[in-house]
């Protein structure tokens, strides 16, 4: 293995299961989630139909917890930037390119991780695997969009460098990504303008593709994987362009 | 003996319209201890950017040990070690892990790490340290553990951008000593720069002045005072670069760093 992306994964992840109130905090906010939309949302559901709701949302806060732990990954690089470790790496006789493809691994890795988290405390809740020989999909999806936030990310944080405004944009890009998708409810009923939006929404294929694995739910696969993996590519390309011209 | 480790020609960075590094050429031989001195925004950074591969020229070329800064990235980092003037260790992680990720960086086989480790840790006295996080150190003992990692590849250049800045006179006295004998017992080639121009005076043995991206005069402390007319370098320095007080442009990021010092 590459020496740069090895000491780069190890690290982040060493980073991230030390700091343990990270680690707790970065689990409030889709278990807040899953609870409200769960039981709130869940319930009047219900009541309308036979129609299992917590099957079809668990996979969209498995998604929204992926994404938003993923492109808060970038904040890692831009800490580095501001109290120097970053110098260290780009002085040392390794391609950038593997820095760069380092940190976004295992990033992801620890997104996974969270996701998987997500996915445990759903059984709680009368959540179910459809299938487990899929398991080993679930993962691979889920690695492969925490991988595409995560060079996301990283890749708008080599070229910003603001501590501040930094989560603020992350937030601006997410929350409509999370919204003007189907992670929380279908959005079949949606008006036309919005159904346009949902459809160049990449956040809506990452669900769709974590629904089909996690709970069986019926999707364009072959769509969903094209567009995960086309993203994965043209950010790859652009965060590593970025990564290059960065002058520290 | 008498051969060069560093060859500046005609280089020459810009920013827009701003000439930082205005074509300045000059050489380092091996086993020198090279002061490269000059006031705020002078273009010592800049130069040692592109000296350490950080940051392109817009024209002449750099040679380290050999190597083209442009063309044989790989070699010249592989030559050199660094030591910035802001910390740039990981605080989150132990003395012996920053250095630890170091050495794979650096590709150090895995028989050899722990004990090259150990052993740097030892000669900057912070071995029974190791295992404490960096965010509880001093800013002198960061100093320390900067020092042992960029002398842990085995440089045969160390660069060394204001390393005694904000420390006291214990530890600047002790990380002097210890530059003169890495200098001296590992024979690697020191190339620093300081404001504190006592200090350069009694260590360097070769000292070059810059000022607005060019450099002023190059020579042993004593040439220098000879051809100024001056008692110490510090006249020398005032003599040649004038009183004037020069605005250093600071934004958040620096002034961020001068706090967590």
């Amino acid at each position: 293995m590459d020496s740069a992306l090895y000491v780069m994964w190890h690290r982040q992840i060493k980073e991230y299961f030390r700091n343990k109130q990270r680690l707790i905090v970065s689990l409030v906010q889709p278990l807040l989630f899953l609870i409200a939309f769960g039981f709130g949302l869940g319930n009047s559901f219900q009541s309308s139909g036979n129609f299992n709701y917590i099957q079809y949302l668990l996979p969209g806060i498995v998604g929204m917890t992926i994404m938003m732990s993923s492109t808060m990954g970038g904040m890692s690089l831009i800490w580095d930037k501001k109290f120097g470790f970053l110098k260290e790496t780009l002085v040392a006789p390794v391609s950038r390119i593997n820095l760069l493809f380092g940190r976004c691994l295992g990033n992801a890795t620890t997104s996974v991780f969270q996701g998987l988290i997500v996915l445990f405390l759903g059984y709680f809740m009368g959540f179910r695997i459809f299938n487990w020989s899929m398991f080993p999909l679930i993962i691979l999806c889920m690695f492969f969009i925490a991988l595409l936030f995560n060079l996301l990310g990283t890749s708008l944080a080599a070229k910003f460098d603001d501590m501040q405004s930094f989560p603020s944009i992350m937030n601006f890009l997410m929350m409509p990504m999370m919204f003007l998708s189907g992670a929380f409810f279908s959005t079949n009923n949606f008006p036309k303008v919005l159904q346009f939006i949902v459809k160049i929404n990449p956040f809506d294929y990452c669900v769709s593709l974590l629904r089909f694995v996690i709970s069986g739910i019926e999707t364009n696969l072959l769509l969903d994987f094209m567009v995960v993996g086309i993203l994965i590519l043209l950010l790859g390309f652009l965060g590593t362009r970025l990564f290059n011209r960065m002058e520290v | 003996m008498n051969k060069e480790i560093v060859n500046v020609n005609n280089l020459l960075k810009k920013f827009g319209d701003f000439v930082a590094v205005d074509n300045i050429n000059f050489s380092v031989k091996k086993g020198e201890i090279f002061a490269f001195l000059g006031p705020n925004g002078a273009g010592k950074s800049t130069t040692i950017k592109i000296m350490t591969t950080l940051s392109k020229a817009n024209g002449g070329s750099v040679e380290i040990n050999g190597f083209d800064v442009l063309k044989d990235k790989k070699k010249v980092r592989e030559s050199i070690g660094v030591i910035f003037q802001d910390p740039t260790l990981d605080e989150d992680l132990t003395a012996y892990e920053n250095l630890y990720y170091h050495s794979i960086l650096y590709g150090i086989s895995k028989a050899k790490r722990k004990k090259k480790i150990e052993d740097l840790l030892n000669y900057v006295g912070l071995l029974d340290r190791k295992n404490d996080f960096v965010k509880n150190f001093s800013g002198g003992m960061k100093r320390r553990v900067e020092i042992a990692r960029g002398l842990l590849h085995d440089p045969k250049l160390l660069f060394l951008d204001e390393p005694t800045l904000g420390l006291d006179v214990q530890t600047r006295t002790f990380l002097w000593n210890h530059i003169k004998k890495v200098n001296k017992e590992k024979k690697i080639t020191v190339f620093f720069t300081s404001h504190n121009l006592d200090e350069a005076e009694k260590i360097a043995t070769k000292v070059a002045i810059i000022d607005h991206g060019r450099i002023l005069i190059i020579g042993t402390s004593e040439e220098i005072k000879k051809k100024t007319k001056t008692k110490s370098l510090e006249k020398a320095f005032l003599k040649l670069t004038g009183y004037d007080i020069r605005v250093d442009k600071a934004d958040g990021v620096d002034r961020m760093r001068r706090f967590r010092r």
